[in-house]
Order: C-alpha cells, then structure tokens, then sequence
C-alpha cells in the first residue's frame, strides 16, 4: 500500500465500502459515546447544582 | 462499606475514586488516540496487501481489537459485578454498569465489522456459525445486564441481580473464545495464540497488537468516564457531590 497514491489508498483494491464502512462505523460509534458521555456529566452537575427539587438522575432522595 | 486496613480500598470510597477517575481520564484518551492513529497508519499504510484477500483483509485492524475487548470488557464487568456482590461494596457495582455499555459496543462492532467482512470474503453477512452466535449471545448478555440493572428500582438491589447475571453469562466467554477450535465453523481459528507463534506477517501483527492497546485505552477510558456520571447521580444526595455541583 506503501507505494501507492492516494487515490488507490481510498479505492482500497474495490473493498472501500467494506473496509471504510467498518473503521467508519467505529470512528463514529466511538466519537457519539465519548461526546454523549461528556454531555451527560456536564447535565446531571447542572442539574444537581440547580437545587434539591430538582430530579437528579435516579437518586430516590 | 467496609474499610479495613488493606490499602487497596481507600479509593472504594466514591469521592476519591471521582477524583482519582478525573484525573486518569484524560491521560487515557490522549493515549487511546495516539495508539489508534499509530495502529491505523501500520495497519492502513505500511502493511502489505493479502495475498488471497486483497485489500479487503484491513477490516482485521478494527475486528479483532474489537472482538477481543468485547470477551475482556465482559470478564472486567463481571470481575467487578463478583467484588460489589463480595465485598457489598457500592464503587464495584458502578464500575460493572460502566463497563456493560461500552462492553456491548465492542460487541456490536465486532458483529458490524465482522459482516463487512464477510460479505467479500465468505459471500455472507450472517452465518448462523458457532463463533457468531456465541458472539450474539454476548450482545444479549450485555443488553439483558442493563435491562435488569434499569429494571430495579433500588440501585443496590438492582447492583445484586444483575452482578448475578453477569457472573453466570461468564460462561458464554470460553464458548465464544475456544468455538473455532470446539466446532467447525466458517469463522477462521485464532490468528495471535498464547500457545504458538502467530500466522501473520510481523507488520501486520504489530498494527493489530497497536490497535488493540488502543481499543484498551479508550475502553478504560468511556468506563471511567461513565462512572463518573454513574457516582453522581447515585451519590447526588451526598455533601460532596452537592459542593461539587455548586463550585462546578
């Protein structure tokens, strides 16, 4: 692959769609949990702070 | 809780375990990030073509380091789930509901890639094969730990049914490791075994052995950071976690 341009590196021998849609799948998988992560941590320390009438997550208090 | 002497259990308490998961948590993605970069460039770039797969032999870079977690990531989880239901300790049993999640997104891309990869190669993309079944199943063991865990209202006793369920489904993880040796399968045996040297190239080897650290950084690393949001929801009551709202 070393020796090859970049337009075979994206062609992929005619595999593209499968080895572009695995890493792909991944990549996106990854990033939508780290970022849905974050979010959520970011939400329940506003929600928290917001006060104790508040509903914060699934605490029973 | 139980705090005895042992050393080991000071970050059992959930404030110093927060503290302690901020702080590893960046260092993790930084990791897992410059390990995939690197894994990919091996794996992409330098590696040699298949000589009977052509290009289509790459999705093994992400496969198998996906694959692999998805057996380590279920062990670590019902690891965890078997030290909350020893030791009643609270911080155990988040860590196991940390891990399901991310646990079962391994599952599903080693199911994902494996179909991408099997369409060129087999003409398949679903075989009823012993290795994907087994596969399957572990989906549903992961998805069946959350569904329990969601299902009970006390998060204690939410913790002990479904560590129990974690613990029996162990069993799925030898049948999925040893059932290219057990039956006969479609799926290819073992290509990285303890036993014998591996039936790969040395490049496309180390691009694999990469990709699987990396997949092991960003594992700990989306465990760490769930259980984060995990210990305050529980803890939300708490002292701590109220001044940590307030000066955040």
């Amino acid at each position: 692959m070393s020796s090859a341009g970049w337009s075979d590196f994206w062609h992929m021998g005619g595999y593209a769609l499968y080895v572009w849609g695995s890493l792909g799948m991944c990549a996106a998988t990854l990033l939508i949990e780290v970022l849905w992560l974050a979010h959520r941590q970011r939400k329940l320390i506003e929600l928290i702070s917001a006060g104790p009438d508040s509903d914060a997550g699934e605490s029973s208090t | 809780m139980q705090l005895g002497a042992v050393n080991w259990f000071y970050f059992a308490a959930p404030q110093r375990f927060y503290r302690l998961a901020g702080q590893l948590l960046p260092w993790c993605f930084v990791l897992a990030s410059l390990l995939a970069v690197w894994g990919l460039y091996i794996g992409l770039w330098l590696a040699p073509t298949d000589a009977q797969q052509g290009e289509a032999y790459r999705i093994i870079f992400v496969h198998v380091p996906v694959a692999w977690m998805s057996m380590v990531v279920y062990l670590a989880m019902a690891g965890w789930a078997g030290v909350g239901l020893v030791f009643n300790s609270r911080l155990a049993s988040m860590m196991a509901c940390a891990l399901a999640p991310t646990g079962a997104l391994m599952t599903f891309l080693a199911l994902w890639t494996g179909a991408l990869w099997g369409k060129p190669t087999w003409g398949a993309w679903w075989v009823w094969d012993a290795r994907l079944t087994s596969e399957l199943v572990l989906l549903f063991l992961y998805i069946g730990f959350m569904s329990l865990h969601a299902a009970i209202d006390d998060p204690r006793r939410a913790d002990r049914a479904a560590g129990l369920l974690a613990l029996v489904g162990v069993v799925n993880v030898p049948i999925i490791y040893f059932s290219v040796k057990w039956w006969n399968t479609l799926h290819q045996g073992a290509s990285v075994s303890l036993t014998k040297s591996p039936s790969m190239a040395s490049t496309m080897l180390l691009g694999m052995l990469v990709m699987a650290l990396a997949c092991w950084a960003y594992c700990i690393a989306a465990a760490l950071l769930r259980v984060r949001s995990i210990i305050v929801e529980r803890e939300a009551h708490t002292a701590w976690v109220q001044d940590l709202a307030r000066s955040a």
